[in-house]
């Protein structure tokens, strides 16, 4: 058989070589990056864990004092320093979800409001200048924004609300939204503008107005796309320090009134650890809620991707 | 004239720089089925969204002439789109359901028009499935997710969903494309039947189809219109050159 097929012809060696190389470069990329997230979280499980052998795990969320009467009581206090020490996470998780999910709601309110105007009622024009604009509150350096709740936000809350506290949880609340309102906004935006034209046209061409071509077709459409942006702000909101650590107060009371100082878990990292002896009980507890903040944020985010992937599925087009 | 539905004088429509209809005059007859054909971007498509205004959503959208139907100027300032676009409806080249179930997407444009009456909007979907011969496949799945429907499927829900609205016109962009012969011949039939209460445009690449089915034909070419007759005219002794090349197919 001399006379070959055109089909018959090989790959070359060096090409074969080639496509490998770039394949595994990409691959090394990416499992680096998630050989480090990996490695991280095994170093803050492994600190968090390593405490004395005679301390008890649920000292971490609470401590039992035993009462004159011989009964005992479940105590939720964050007391690192002093003798009779407490490290109960639940103060800091309260602090954080009381600061958190104010700001999260008063972000959402104004987000997707600002979100869907940018997409759906400002002009390309308007748009261009508008979004920059807001992008830009997002970048704000935090100390700047927690600076300012602190100095100006405080007094004029004090004067407004009365509260007990000057500085507070929903202080803390409104300086974080600086930051949620814009991340919020953008994925709203993001979300309604990638609709096709074609689902717009079909509303549009069967006699609906713009309210309810928005109201009947578009956000109902974009409604997972805009939640995953709700769920990242919140995430955000959760992990942001600079601005908690100025405002909040931080004190770690065991409360539900937002009016009130609290303590989260970002703040008190960040305060304590430069303190702390390492080795301590104290510095494992630290660990532990780096653990926990760890977790925590991995699932907001998590849980707003497989979102995100489930409404690009829903649109096909 | 009584009898001429829409009317345009010297229409031309460009999109930013490029000019999609270049000085389009024709009259379009009530109750009558009208073809139109052309190679691909001629303006066939631009020509049929000037009719109800969805052009208005193009970027860099301007026309220049006249359009009227039953002699009121659409392009009128105080013209309420909204109510034109539910005289004129409109089935799209590309099928564009929406992400929702079958059920829902028949039933938004009778909701748009307060119809709340659960047996009367049962009665909307039955009528508009029927005359779109889908409803024998679709019946038992009204609640599916449109977007699960065959490619020919989707197409004939986008027919029933433009006629749950009892429109005055029917645009029809290539209504046939991904049909099947026995869902073309049924879409076939059911234009005739609708032109005793609808003025029907019809836009095909199929010349037998625009011969069996329509009244009139008119050949667009490069934006322009070449030739507008009766169908039989146009099919057995065209006038132009390119209307006789066009549809013999030596089209160069
Ligand atoms: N939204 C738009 N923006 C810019 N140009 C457009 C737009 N819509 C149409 N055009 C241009 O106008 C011309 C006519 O397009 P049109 O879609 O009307 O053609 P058509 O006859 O429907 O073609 P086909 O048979 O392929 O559907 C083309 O040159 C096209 O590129
Ligand atoms: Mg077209």
């Amino acid at each position: 058989m001399d006379t070959q097929s055109p089909y018959a012809k090989k790959i070359s060696k060096r090409f074969r070589a080639k496509e490998k190389l770039i394949k595994y470069f990409f691959f090394l990329n990416g499992f680096v990056t998630v050989l480090l997230i990996l490695l991280i979280f095994l170093f803050l499980l492994k600190e968090s864990f390593a405490g004395y052998t005679d301390f008890n795990l649920s000292e971490y969320f609470f401590t039992e004092k035993t009462l004159a009467d011989g009964s005992t009581e479940k105590i939720f206090e964050w007391f690192p320093t002093s003798e009779d020490q407490r490290l109960s996470i639940v103060p800091l998780i309260l602090g954080t979800l009381l600061t958190a999910i104010p700001a999260t709601i008063i972000s959402t309110m104004l987000g997707v409001f600002v979100g869907i105007y940018l997409s759906e009622i400002a002009g390309s024009r308007l748009r261009e200048i508008l979004k920059p604009i807001i992008e830009l509150f997002a970048g704000i350096p935090t100390v700047v924004l927690g600076f300012f709740m602190l100095v100006v936000g405080a007094t004029y809350f004090q004067d407004v609300f009365f509260t007990t506290s000057r500085l507070n949880a929903i202080l803390a609340a409104v300086g974080l939204s600086f930051i949620i309102i814009p991340i919020i906004a953008t994925l709203t935006e993001e979300a309604l503008r990638s609709i096709p034209l074609e689902l717009r046209m079909a509303s549009y061409s069967l006699g609906a107005t713009k309210w309810q071509t928005i109201s009947r077709v578009i956000i109902p459409t974009a409604v997972s796309g805009i939640s995953a942006g709700i769920i990242l702000g919140f995430g955000r909101a959760v992990g942001e320090t600079m601005i908690v650590l100025m405002a909040s107060g931080n004190a770690a009371e065991l409360t539900l009134d937002v009016f009130r100082s609290v303590r989260t878990m970002t703040a008190t990292i960040a305060a304590e650890l430069g303190e702390v002896s390492a080795g301590s009980q104290h510095y494992f507890a630290l660990f532990f809620i780096g653990t926990v903040l760890f977790i925590g944020t991995f699932l907001l985010n998590l849980i707003a991707e497989l979102i995100i992937n489930k409404m690009r599925k829903k649109i096909r087009f | 004239m009584k009898d001429v539905k829409i009317y345009t004088e010297n229409l031309s429509v460009f999109f930013d720089y490029i000019q999609a209809l270049n000085n389009v005059s024709i009259q379009i007859k009530a109750n009558r089925v009208t073809s139109i054909i052309g190679p691909s971007g001629c303006g066939k498509t631009s020509f049929l969204r000037t009719l109800n205004r969805m052009n208005d959503l193009m970027h860099g959208f301007k026309m220049k002439g006249e359009v009227k139907i039953d002699g009121v100027d659409i392009y009128d300032d105080n013209i309420d789109v909204v109510n034109l676009r539910k005289l004129v409806g409109m089935v799209f080249q590309k099928s564009n359901l929406f992400p929702k179930s079958v059920y829902e997407n028949l039933i938004f444009a009778p909701k748009l028009n307060n119809i709340k009456d659960k047996n009367k909007l049962d009665e909307i979907v039955e009528r508009s499935c029927t005359q779109a011969s889908i409803w024998d496949e679709i019946k038992d799945r009204l609640n599916d997710n449109a977007l699960n429907l065959s490619a020919g499927q989707q197409q004939r829900l986008c027919i029933a969903r433009a006629l749950s609205v009892n429109p005055d016109v029917l645009l029809m962009d290539e209504p046939a494309s991904a049909l099947d012969p026995i869902s073309t011949s049924r879409i076939e039939e059911l234009i005739f039947e609708l032109k005793k209460d609808y003025t029907i445009l019809v836009v095909t690449h199929n010349m037998q189809q625009a011969a069996r089915i329509s009244d009139f034909t008119a050949f667009f070419y490069l934006g322009q219109l070449v030739e507008f007759e009766k169908t039989t005219k146009i099919f057995t002794n065209p006038s132009n050159k390119q209307t006789e090349d066009y549809i013999t197919g030596r089209f160069g």
